[in-house]
């Protein structure tokens, strides 16, 4: 498995590089944030045109995930749909497809702030879940513990060699790990912003995803992440 | 409104036929004179090299357009300013001659010192500012500085109060206010047209010559400058040709005419094609152009129940929903600004506003950094709601600021010139020191050809390197280099990185070349194109601005919020996503057809692998060669990426796991 072993609350997981989570004692595949149907909300709140196969595109990887991981349960961590009228207006082969990954798994729709509310899909509703030592709810609360939690899109930014290098991260302390956006059209907040660095504790690790997850310290806002590689 | 307009007057309209500005314009024109049918049109400039192209573009197609043309007046008094010292052997920033500059400056009432790049101005500004020991008044001009700040410059200016400004291409057009009565540009011009553009800024009476004296950065610009000297006393200016309109100005004057009502495609069309850079322009690539403004014209239709535009029962086209004229109207214009970060003296509350900072530079920035903006060295000390705080830094070197202007490259015809000098059995009309280096190049190995192509492959610093001397200009030696390493990283030639300048590239590797014909085979580059495009940077960068002016991405809405950068997604992905999904997308032919053209410049390759045929002529020497060394001290050293960069990646973040003493 092309992932970053790590522990949370005593129960050891895989951050993947494809920015999905892997609990392989629990079969358990996490993904956060898919946002799917933004393309459809843009054009009715902004008429704005984007191309609109950014559900193509999510739903393609998660399959690549699923099939990899062999994964029994499915927990989405909110922010699923783009909102409730993007979840209403998805293609029909776009449904078909959600069903047929749904098929022989146990599949949770946590709620994220984007999409409250009952969902014509199948699936278990939830506002969060428990397992074990951990606990899966959309956004991270102050006194969570083995607490895995999506919604800030987090990226980290490292500098090499005159460049940066920017890309969505997995945040991680004793207390929490934050899942970084799944879908296609996120963008993403970085760890030196006051919402993520006040969150996280000190000495909290930031997992970079990409072909090979990169585990690094994580960029706060008081102490900038310096480098002297190729100074 | 324009009732009654009789007659509309283009000036400086040379540069508008460069860019997307001008197409704009052009649509405009067309569709004011739709309005008013008896307008008259007049262009004027007096830097044109080819008064019929650029009658084409201002008349009313196909009608004809009268030129007239004036009297050129004295020839102008331009010079290469002599140094002392012989300018280094590379590097742009021409600090090698402020010592004597500054005696120019004495000597002349006003002077205006020309730099092609920000970057460039405001290092040059700190440095002669440092060397001013007799104090005299000079002042700083260019197109990132805040712009009270370059008022206050232009109105002290007006007054006299300046000896001196050192600047760039902001003060190009239209500013011919003041007594200027030199011009200084620092760095080759790349450009004749340019220069002698410049050059105009000097001594605006009619009858008195223009006096200018240009400034060589390095060695090698010396014979580029001596060959612009000559090609302006030749009177011959140089201009690429521009080809057809580009379409997203196309997409975007749609958007805008269904701003101001409902409107009929066909008289559209007539409309559109009546603009000489549009005369070109198919039915069909007008029509995808009104597609994509109405769906998005995408092969997954997705967007039925929520078009832009409509076409109504009576044929007419309309906005679907008439609040989007809001939108549409606030992002208007085809002026693709970098994404800049305001830069601002940190106080409670907002200090002084300094100027703008490009945003992938200010992402470079730890606090604790310095550069320099407005030709003070501040200090970064963080970013607050998008601005770029700084305090006061005396003293301390800067880091160099990176907000570049735009890189010209250096133009087909001034290349040519060059290669041509080359040719000359001595240089009476060089400094000695250039004619020396000139003769050894000669003497140790051949001089560049024209019609030839010469490669030298050398070994230095445990590397096999290859330069390749293309004179393509910078852009297209770029482009070149990277397919290059691409097709050796094929043959299994282990290239390592690359530079490119004006005139060469440079490659480094592990193994050398050994038959160039097979490298150069034009197919198989083309087809290295179009893989290497396809996640390529510079493609990104193009469709960005091809998407923002044509209304895919907005760059002001008014639902925009603070904090709003969380909720979006940057304009890579959006292309990523078309080309993997919908790769023949409008959007993506127009992104195509500029970056060919633009910063890719693929057609300066073919043209040059056309001229040179087989005609190749590789030589293998035991070092560094006079023409190679300076590319040695060039910056933009380009690391062949893939799993290179994986590799620094992983070790650079044990590196600051173990520094931070956690467990990886």
């Amino acid at each position: 498995m092309n992932g970053c072993h790590i522990s949370l609350n005593g129960a050891p997981l895989c951050a993947l590089g494809t920015g999905a989570l892997w609990w392989e004692a629990q079969s358990l595949l996490c993904v956060s944030d898919l946002h799917l149907g933004k393309s459809n909300r843009m054009a009715r709140r902004f008429g704005v045109h984007v191309p609109p196969y950014e559900t193509r595109d999510t739903l393609t990887r998660l399959a690549q995930d699923l099939e990899t991981t062999g994964a029994r349960q499915v927990v989405c961590l909110g922010d699923s749909f783009d909102d409730l009228a993007a979840a209403d207006a998805m293609h029909e082969e776009d449904r078909a497809w959600i069903t047929r990954l749904q098929a022989g798994r146990l599949w949770v729709w946590i709620e994220g702030n984007h999409d409250p509310g009952p969902l014509d899909l199948g699936g278990t509703r939830l506002d969060h879940l428990r397992i074990d030592a951990l606990t899966f709810r959309h956004i991270a609360e102050a006194s969570g513990t083995g607490e895995v939690s999506g919604h800030y899109h987090p990226k980290v930014q490292v500098p090499l060699r005159g460049r940066m290098i920017s890309r969505p991260a997995f945040l991680l302390d004793p207390q929490r790990l934050i899942m970084p956006a799944y879908g296609t059209y996120t963008g993403g907040l970085r760890s030196t912003e006051p919402a993520l660095s006040n969150l996280m504790m000190p000495k909290a690790t930031a997992i970079l995803t990409g072909g090979v997850p990169h585990q690094v310290p994580m960029p706060t806002s008081g102490i900038p992440i310096s480098s002297t590689a190729g100074k | 409104m324009f009732k009654g307009l009789k007659r509309v007057i283009v000036d400086e309209i040379h540069a508008l036929a460069e860019s997307k500005r001008g197409d704009q314009l052009f649509l405009a024109l067309a569709r004011l004179q739709s309005l008013c049918p008896d307008l008259k049109r007049v262009g004027l400039s007096a830097t044109v090299e080819d008064p019929q192209a650029i009658a084409h573009l201002l008349a009313r197609h196909p009608d004809p357009c009268d030129i007239l043309l004036a009297d050129p007046g004295p020839a102008p008094d331009i010079r290469m300013l002599v140094t002392q010292e012989a300018p280094p052997w590379s590097g742009s920033g021409g600090k090698y001659a402020i010592p004597a500059v500054l005696e120019e400056i004495k000597k002349h009432k006003t002077t205006l010192i020309f730099h092609n790049t920000r970057a460039q101005a405001e290092l040059y500004f700190h440095n002669i500012w440092l060397a001013n020991d007799d104090g005299l008044p000079i002042g700083i001009h260019h197109g990132s500085l805040d712009r009270q700040q370059r008022e206050k410059v232009e109105q002290a200016m007006v007054r006299g109060d300046l000896r001196a400004i050192v600047c760039t291409g902001s003060l190009d057009l239209g500013i011919d206010w003041g007594d200027v009565d030199l011009v200084i540009q620092i760095g080759a011009p790349k450009n004749v047209k340019r220069l002698v553009q410049r050059i105009g800024r000097a001594n605006h009476r009619y009858n008195a010559p223009s006096k200018a004296l240009l400034v060589p950065a390095n060695r090698f610009e010396v014979v580029e400058c001596v060959a612009a000297l000559q090609a302006v006393q030749a009177g011959e200016l140089d201009g690429e040709p521009r080809g057809k309109g580009p379409r997203d100005v196309v997409c975007q004057h749609i958007l805008i005419t269904a701003c101001a009502g409902p409107f009929d495609a066909d008289a559209l069309f007539t409309e559109v094609t009546g603009a000489g850079a549009y005369s070109t322009l198919t039915r069909a690539e007008f029509d995808d152009c009104l597609t994509f403004c109405a769906t998005g014209g995408y092969a997954l239709r997705a967007y039925d129940q929520w078009q832009r535009l409509l076409q109504r029962p009576d044929g007419l086209w309309q906005l679907r929903d008439p609040r989007a004229s809001r939108n549409i109207r606030m992002n208007i214009g085809t002026i693709q600004d970098t994404d800049t970060l305001k830069v601002r003296m940190k106080r409670a509350r907002g200090g002084k506003p300094l100027g703008e900072i490009e945003e992938g530079f200010a992402a470079t920035l730890s606090k604790g950094d310095t550069f320099l903006i407005g030709g003070q060295i501040v200090r970064y000390e963080g970013l607050r709601d998008l601005t770029v705080e700084v305090s006061r830094d005396a003293g301390k070197k800067p880091k160099i600021a990176t907000f570049l202007g735009t890189k010209f490259a250096t133009s087909t015809q001034l290349s040519a010139r060059i290669l041509k000098k080359f040719q000359q059995a001595s240089w009476p009309e060089l400094p000695p020191h250039t004619a020396d280096w000139l003769a050894l190049q000669r003497k140790v190995s051949r001089l560049p050809e024209p019609g030839r192509l010469l490669i030298e492959s050398f070994p230095h610093d445990g590397h096999v390197h290859t330069a390749i001397y293309g004179f393509a200009g910078r852009n297209a030696m770029q482009t070149l280099g990277l397919l290059l390493t691409k097709r050796m990283e094929e043959l299994g030639l282990n290239p390592l990185g690359f530079l490119a300048t004006d005139y060469a590239t440079l490659i480094w590797g592990l193994d050398k070349i050994t038959d160039p014909n097979a490298l150069f085979e034009i197919n198989a580059l083309r087809t290295g194109l179009e893989t290497w495009l396809a996640g390529n940077a510079v493609m990104k960068r193009t469709f960005r601005a091809c998407a923002t002016i044509a209304g895919l991405i907005q760059r002001n809405t008014p639902q925009q919020r603070k904090s709003g950068r969380q909720a979006t997604f940057s304009s890579d992905i959006l292309y990523d996503t078309l080309h993997k999904y919908d790769p023949d997308h409008v959007m993506m032919q127009i992104t195509r057809e500029e970056a060919m053209k633009g910063l890719i410049d693929f057609s300066r390759i073919e043209d040059m692998v056309a001229r040179v045929g087989t005609r190749i002529d590789l030589i293998e020497l035991n070092r560094v060669t006079p023409l190679a060394a300076p590319l040695f001290l060039e910056v933009g050293r380009v690391p062949v990426k893939g799993m290179a960069e994986e590799k620094l990646l992983a070790a650079e973040a044990a590196r600051l796991m173990a520094t931070a003493g956690l467990p990886s």
